[in-house]
């Protein structure tokens, strides 16, 4: 089986990112590290690829900058990586960002692609079903439990109000929400390996795009501005003494729930 | 302007999202409402009560929806030229969105929280940096203009119409990306009032050490005859299942009164709950973010306060 994951690096989310004053974009500093929603995605693909004498490839659009967060992902145990990297994304959409990655996993004829349900710093939460739909795939969208089947995948599927088993035959598209699994630890044999691993960064032309099919350009919509929320006025606080409690008692008499 | 809604069938009705998107699309025109899924009169009543004057019906059955539906969509969009075409946060929702976005070559805004049809071109807000900044997006390619909206952002208002016409959505041809097949569903039901629609909620994080330790946030639930949530870090932890999780990637509340137990209070969560009318918070922690946006904040150890609350409520 193999399997195509998709991944992103995303400025280290220990430090709130900031955004560029006139494009509005996010700043993307060279070390970004890997969304760690990805690490189930990742996880899920290994598995599947072990179960099946597979292989694992990554696939990202972005600055590849050090290629620290990709190697973290091939640290894990993925076999390779396709980032498209190129200047002229900047300022892509969701739209766009599907598209490309649509092109770049085209070219690999994967069995199954993998993504998570969001990323963390843009969670637009629709890029996989973009990518579904532009490659004609079954998406069998956030799940919570993957398992093949043979000539398919059966997942968990959670709803509004529970979950759903559903399933799709290959090749098919898998959105895997957090917790699905524990994605495991790099070893210090994966990490060492994880630098020699083949990283291959096409440009936008290489997949066969112009530069304004992508980017600012290529996006239909743009960001005009951004402002501060009204701030919510913080209240009373009070150090418990062994009485708090009554304070709590208080309030909820005063918001009439007792 | 004409506007479509997306909805879909709960258990209870038309899903909470579609009456919320009712309201705001009522604003702006005859709303009419594409249906995905198994329908019924009550249901058809209920989008009628809400506004819709038309509602387009499309059967699945046992296939997953979003495929069917977008293609279903994007029929009827050629047909009808709707300006908007509004998707609440549920996961069909967002599949649906994304394929038909995909399926047209038109962007779609998620997250929205408003929609400024007065603009042209039609300028869409979020929020970002949980909830701290607001980004205005506006729509720069033809329409349709997709967007997912966020829960609440617009107030379910019945305005007692009639119930809606309903028609036969475009059919559709049968496709790989159609192959997905419900095999089971499973309704996981949890004691008390739903959280999204709870009038009280008492919420446990991380500091709460232990999952046997979500007893006590419970009992307390029951005597206030709260909901129970809890944060993103003890959902991933295994210790309470996904549907009671409230946050950027968990569900949105807005109660009269949020009472948020051992939680420090990271954008993620506070995202999902900082619309709460009253914000009770118990932290040990001085410095927790949660202390920023609460009424009343107590710096305190959960595992002395709750129990002394317990008892003065005369459990």
């Amino acid at each position: 089986m193999k399997i195509a994951v998709c991944v992103k690096q995303i400025p280290d989310p220990a430090t709130p990112y900031s955004l560029d004053p006139e494009t509005h974009l996010v700043q993307r500093p060279e070390d970004q590290v890997l969304d760690d929603t990805d690490r189930y995605g990742i996880e899920v693909a290994l598995q599947l690829a072990e179960a099946s004498e597979g292989s694992v490839v990554l696939v990202s659009m972005g600055p590849a900058g050090t290629l620290q967060g990709i190697r973290q992902a091939l640290a894990m145990g993925a076999d390779e990586a396709v980032v498209v990297s190129d200047p002229a994304l900047r300022g892509s959409d969701a739209l766009v960002t599907a598209r490309v990655l649509a092109a770049a996993i085209r070219r690999l004829d994967a069995d199954v692609v993998i993504a998570g349900t969001e990323s963390t710093d843009g969670y637009s939460g629709v890029v996989p079903q973009q990518v579904a739909e532009l490659l004609d795939l079954p998406a069998l969208t956030f799940a919570r439990k993957v398992e093949a089947t043979g000539d398919g995948i059966r997942i968990e599927r959670q709803t509004t109000t529970g979950y759903d088993v559903v399933e799709a035959p290959l090749p098919v598209l898998i959105s895997v929400t957090a917790g699905a699994v524990e994605p495991r630890y790099p070893t210090f044999k994966g990490i060492m390996q994880a630098k020699s691993k083949t990283v291959e960064q096409p440009t936008v032309a290489d997949l066969g795009m112009t530069p304004d099919e992508v980017g600012l350009d290529g996006s239909g919509q743009r960001v005009i501005e951004v402002r501060p929320a009204p701030a919510r006025s913080a209240g009373t606080k009070v150090v418990d003494d062994g009485e708090a409690h009554l304070a709590i008692v208080e309030a909820l008499e005063k918001a009439k729930v007792i | 302007m004409k506007t479509l809604v997306f909805a879909e069938g709960t258990p209870t009705g038309p899903s909470a999202s579609s009456l919320e998107l009712l309201a705001k699309a009522r604003e702006l025109g005859d709303p009419s409402v594409f249906f995905a899924g198994e329908g019924s009169d009550a249901i058809w009543a209920a989008l009628g009560a809400h506004g819709a004057t038309t509602v387009h019906h499309l059967e699945t059955a046992d296939s997953l929806p979003a495929a069917s539906a977008a293609a279903s969509m994007a029929a009827l969009i050629e047909a009808e030229a709707p300006e908007l075409v509004l998707f609440g946060p549920n996961p069909t929702d967002r599949d649906t969105a994304g394929r038909l976005s995909a399926r047209l070559g038109v962007p779609v805004i998620s997250n929205a929280v408003d929609i400024d049809a007065s603009k042209t071109p039609i300028t869409v807000t979020n929020e970002i940096l949980g909830g701290t900044k607001l980004v205005d997006t506006e729509f720069t390619a033809g329409s349709p203009h997709l967007v997912v909206v966020r829960p609440k952002s617009f107030i379910a208002t019945e305005v007692g119409g009639e119930a809606p016409t309903v028609t036969a959505a475009p059919a559709t041809e049968d496709g790989p990306a159609m192959s997905a097949r419900v095999i089971e569903r499973h309704e996981e039901a949890s004691a008390g009032p739903k959280l999204t629609e709870a009038d009280v909620i008492v919420s446990g994080g991380r500091g709460m050490g232990a999952p046997e330790n979500f007893e006590i946030i419970e009992r307390l639930a029951g005597r206030l005859g709260a909901a129970v949530g809890a944060t993103r870090a003890v959902v991933d932890a295994g210790w309470v299942p996904y549907s009671m999780q409230v946050g950027q990637t968990g569900k949105t509340v807005k109660p009269n009164v949020y009472i948020a137990c051992g939680i420090s209070g990271a954008m993620q969560h506070l995202v999902g709950m900082k619309d709460s009318s009253v914000i009770i918070a118990v932290n040990k922690d001085e410095e927790a973010p949660i202390f920023g946006v609460a009424d009343l904040g107590v710096v305190g150890d959960v595992h002395n306060v709750l129990p002394k609350l317990l008892e003065a409520l005369g459990e």
